[in-house]
């Protein structure tokens, strides 16, 4: 009789809650992007999915006019201070909606199976350094995939219990071999 | 499932990041108190329903969240061609040759 050996992996991700940070929303007319990133000091990226960070300072295009901003908690009143101050030059809407989110963070070898097996877009196809918005099962999350293993999500806190959920089911049967 | 291109991402995602919003290129009237109650019932309900390619609005809204419009095939249900929100509505000939 042989003795059969699994060598299915332990962990195959980990999962982490990460620390509250300052999140906002930014929109801005496309002719006025670069005055307004002057004002603010950050990079705004033209392409979708696009990233630049600045210090602590992380910047996301989301849409032709739209991007998300997140920023150390010590540097928020100094983002709403710099949109307020330019506000009469530039017509802007800067929203803060760090309440909104949670950030999750995926990171292990079989990360990226964890996420593939969930989202309908094609996961490995966004490069490493970049982002995305999209569908999570039926949660919109901000996708920002920092290594090749190594994701984090944004997820409205009223989806998390749900994400979290499926998340738990598929560290069940990635740890099965399935 | 279909694979939609976004104008806007310049991606071919999977139709579930989208939103069908009906008939594209239907304008609202510019003085809609002058209409007749026909012509008003006509703008707010009559559709084509297109037999073949069809002028559509889809919004991609778990993804940069803009309306753009597509000309879908309604028959084998291929997409012709996708382009962004208040571009002009291409002529179907030459799509279709292009095909």
């Amino acid at each position: 009789m042989t003795t059969q050996r699994h060598d299915f992996n332990a962990q195959p991700f980990l999962l982490e809650e990460l620390p509250p940070v300052g999140r906002f929303s930014l929109r801005v007319r496309p002719g006025q992007r670069e005055a307004l990133a002057a004002a603010l000091g950050l990079e705004l990226p033209t392409a979708i999915g696009q990233r630049s960070s600045a210090g602590q300072t992380e910047v996301l295009c989301l849409g032709p006019d739209e991007w998300a901003i997140l920023t150390a908690e010590a540097e928020r009143d100094a983002l709403v201070a710099a949109g307020a101050a330019a506000y009469a030059q530039i017509p802007h809407s800067l929203v803060e909606v760090s309440d909104r989110e949670i950030t999750l963070r995926l990171s292990g070898a079989q990360a990226l199976t964890a996420l593939t097996a969930v989202c309908p877009r094609d996961i490995d196809a966004i490069p490493v350094g970049r982002g995305a918005r999209t569908l999570f099962d039926s949660a919109t999350v901000l996708l920002w995939r920092d290594g090749p293993q190594d994701f984090r999500m944004d997820v409205w806190r009223s989806f998390l219990p749900h994400v979290r959920a499926i998340l738990d089911k598929i560290t069940v049967e990635l740890k099965s071999g399935l | 499932m279909l694979l939609i291109n976004c104008p806007y991402c310049e991606a071919t995602l999977p139709e579930l990041e989208f939103a069908y919003a009906g008939e594209a290129h239907i304008d609202r009237p510019a003085d809609p108190s002058a209409l007749s109650d026909e012509e008003w019932r006509d703008f707010l309900f009559i559709r084509t329903n297109a037999r073949g390619p069809h002028f559509e609005r889809w919004r991609h809204i778990h993804g940069c969240g803009r309306f753009f419009n597509a000309v879908r095939d309604t028959v084998s249900d291929r997409f012709l061609m996708t382009y962004k929100a208040g571009e002009a509505r291409p002529v179907l000939n030459a799509l279709e040759a292009a095909e």
